[in-house]
């Protein structure tokens, strides 16, 4: 990197009067270095802010008794308790078995609705565009009006889900409720986030089915491969990085998947769709138990950092391929 | 090279501008004049609280400000601008429950000189409301609230479909009695089965509306006004905390029973989840015969063009085999500990505890907890629900208000939901591990808990 801001003397010395003349205006400007410092300075300042600073904080207090709801007691340093509490507590570990069942259910469902759609709309045909943006439509919601229009739409009574049902089934629509029986509620969950973001897994896919050069079907034509074998052989080993993208992707999200969720069903019947984050949620900000809740978070990011670095690596070992 | 020293100079000027304007120039000028900010719920009475309101600024010239926010997440909005000594509420209309942590954590101001200096007494207002809203500890002369909104759980009835001669007699034919508000609750279960799934005016009915929400309270201020009757109570009198064999008691379990039945026979359907504003909409939408709610609702509910006037009947919460108690509901008004006009807040209370204005609160919709107000000859005649709303206020019981009633109730939605909504264990094995939670709760809160 060229270092403007001190000149050496010699080379001033050597330099033409007219350049010594503009010399100092350079000195009092700033390098480029510290020009990038001071651009990059809030982020990093903020970044620690609210980011690094509150997560050696929350580190700390995992660590204490703290409930906020009793702040007038002395704050006691517990050492691994919170952490023992919650590795032997059978709730947590049946609101864990929960959330897998919902992150495995609807990313696998969203995988085969989204790769479907998008080797759908990878063709061409008419009215092509409009039906993308249809299909988009829901992943452009946010989850809290989606939660409180699905909460509508399976309304027992007005609601037009269970009418549709009625008409297929001859059930009668106010003898079930999607969100009030526990062997239906875990599956509307799924059901109603596999509706919302199927599409976003279409867009990914979609993103790798283009990236596909035409010449290798042109040549596969040639060597009269089927459909099902291009398919087979070219398409999907093609797009496979980009469904374990879309896959990661929605894993996290959905491991940490909460206001939906929350509108729908508030992690019942009882709890049979408490999501380990509506647990989180309520030790921390309704049972305001501090210490507790910073423990179960730090366990909850152990959990998902290390089963991310994992996939990351196979994703990019099947890269490599 | 100029105008790249300029560019330098121009973007070194600029961030740091803009930094400094960042940390100087957030403020915002002072506020004019005096103002008062109150915080409660988003609800019919906080509506009749602001017109009530206006009495004041005129008189005081304190303009008044006011926070409302839905039920639903009124405790964690509130509880969290609380805990974190924030100074968005100047008075607050806080919880009943809240009273104990709201005192140890000195969030409110104790009012106890205040209330000496002014003369105003607590022996002037309901007794239940000075113990339920005020008093912390219970039943001690320490006072950190004015009782604000006196309210409890009761009942309203389809007067109409009561009255029909048709019904009345298909009831009298089925149970050999007049048809006529129930007294117990068996009685209440025998009258909702009666009308579950009755076609009226063309119309398929249901029997009665239950609170069974899960997040925040729902669930245990219903099941609790039926347990309470069957037996059921939070400690042993005598040696407090101590719960087992109190809490999970087989009248206690037999009352939990009696709430899961009411709600699988005589509900409609896709009630998994409800609470006050569900009602209203089942009540409102001629869809239940009966409907428990809180008294706060009942002066809406009268004015109602479809179900209101002579439609729409009151009764106080039935009696169970062990006696007759009703779920306590209200608030009291508090000055909040970190408010930075504290002098002008406890004004305000000076004014809104006058007689005068005790009277006008009942009169727009509010509920006075005033012994003036609510033991005048007249009172009774004021309202069609003033009788029911006088005789619950005698039978009231409430929940924990310790600290740590949130970690309690909690407990209770859970426990209670998972067995009445969601077919989890029997009663007794829920009424069981509730004793567990609560007992760890209070431990972890350095409590004795004694086991028998």
């Amino acid at each position: 990197m060229t270092t403007i801001s001190q000149p050496d003397n010699a080379v001033i010395a050597g330099m033409s009067e007219s350049a010594r003349s503009r010399a100092p205006r350079r000195v009092r400007g700033l390098s480029d270095r510290a020009i990038a410092w001071l651009f990059v300075a809030p982020t990093i300042a903020l970044l620690l802010a609210i980011n690094i600073f509150p997560l050696i904080w929350m580190i700390r207090l995992s660590f204490t008794s703290l409930n906020l709801s009793m702040s007038y007691l002395p704050l006691r340093f517990v050492g691994l308790d919170n952490f023992t509490d919650i590795l032997g507590d059978e709730d947590v570990w049946f609101r864990l078995q929960t959330t897998a069942q919902f992150v495995i259910w609807s990313v696998t469902l969203q995988v085969i609705i989204g790769f479907g759609l998008a080797l759908l709309i990878n063709r061409q045909f008419r009215g092509h565009s409009f039906w993308t943006t249809i299909i988009l439509l829901p992943m452009m919601l946010s989850p809290a009006v989606v939660g409180n229009f699905w909460t509508l739409l399976l309304q027992p009574q007005i609601g037009p889900f269970n009418y549709l049902i009625s008409l297929f089934t001859g059930v009668p629509p106010s003898s079930f409720s999607m969100t009030g029986q526990v062997s239906l509620a875990p599956w509307t969950i799924v059901l109603v986030d596999t509706w919302m973001w199927a599409p976003y897994v279409m867009l990914i896919c979609l993103a790798g089915l283009r990236s596909i050069p035409d010449y290798i079907y042109e040549a596969a034509e040639v060597d009269r491969a089927s459909a099902w074998r291009q398919f087979w052989s070219i398409t999907l080993p093609m797009t496979v990085p980009f469904l374990m993208l879309a896959v990661l992707f929605r894993a996290i999200e959905n491991f940490k998947m909460f206001d939906m969720v929350n509108l729908l069903t508030s992690g019942g019947p009882g709890s049979t769709t408490e999501l380990v984050s509506i647990t989180l949620k309520r030790a921390a900000f309704e049972k305001w138990r501090t210490g507790y809740s910073s423990a179960l978070a730090i366990i909850l990011f152990v959990t998902v950092f290390g089963a991310a670095n994992i996939y990351v690596k196979a994703l990019n070992k099947v890269k490599q391929r | 090279m100029r105008t790249f020293n300029w560019l330098r100079s121009s973007a070194a000027t600029t961030v740091l501008g803009t930094a400094l304007l960042g940390i100087f120039g957030g403020g915002e000028a002072a506020a004019q004049g005096k103002q008062l900010t109150l915080c409660w719920a988003a609800w019919d009475p906080a509506n009749a609280l602001v017109e009530l309101g206006k009495d004041f600024t005129k008189q005081s010239g304190i303009e008044m400000k006011y926070e409302f926010v839905p039920w639903t997440s009124y405790a964690d909005r509130f509880l969290n601008e609380l805990n974190s000594h924030g100074k968005l509420c100047d008075l607050i209309i806080g919880d009943s429950q809240w009273i104990g942590g709201a005192a140890e954590n000195k969030w409110y101001v104790k009012l106890n000189d205040f209330f000496d200096k002014e003369k105003i007494s607590m022996d002037d207002f309901v007794p239940a409301t000075v113990v339920g809203y005020s008093q912390w500890p219970k039943n001690s002369p320490n006072y950190w609230a004015l009782p604000a909104m006196a309210d409890a759980v009761g009942w309203t009835y389809r007067k109409d479909w009561f009255s029909r001669p048709d019904i009345q007699s298909a009831f009298k034919a089925k149970f050999g009695r007049d048809l006529a508000p129930p007294k117990t609750y068996d009685e209440l279960k025998q009258i909702a089965a009666f009308f579950q799934g009755r076609e009226i005016d063309g119309k398929k009915v249901y029997g009665a509306y239950i609170f069974t929400e899960r997040g925040s309270e729902g669930i245990t201020m219903g099941v609790t006004n039926v347990l309470y009757n069957y037996g059921f109570s939070y400690d042993n009198p005598k040696k407090p905390y101590q719960m087992q064999g109190i809490v999970n008691s087989s009248d206690a379990a037999k009352g939990l029973e009696y709430y899961k039945e009411l709600y699988k026979c005589c509900t409609a359907p896709g009630m998994t989840n409800a609470y006050m504003q569900e009602g209203l909409d089942a009540f409102k939408s001629g869809q239940v015969a009966m409907q428990m709610n809180w008294f706060a609702f009942f002066p809406g509910l009268y004015k109602d063009p479809n179900v209101g006037g002579d439609k729409i009947g009151f009764f106080v919460n039935p009696a169970g085999p062990n006696g007759r108690f009703t779920q306590l509901g209200g608030q009291g008004i508090s000055v909040v500990a970190t408010s930075d006009r504290k002098d002008d807040a406890l004004a305000y209370i000076k004014w809104f505890a006058q007689p005068t204005v005790q009277q006008k609160w009942w009169q727009l919709g509010g509920y006075s907890a005033l012994k003036a107000v609510v033991d005048a000859p007249d009172f009774p005649k004021s309202a069609a629900f003033a009788p029911q709303f006088l005789e619950s206020m005698g039978i009231v019981k409430d929940f924990w208000a310790e600290p740590s009633y949130a970690q309690l109730l909690l407990d209770m939605q859970k426990r209670v939901h998972d067995y009445v909504v969601a077919d989890k264990g029997t009663a007794q094995q829920a009424l069981d591990l509730l004793v567990k939670d609560w007992t760890k709760v209070f431990k972890e809160q350095g409590k004795q808990v004694a086991s028998q």
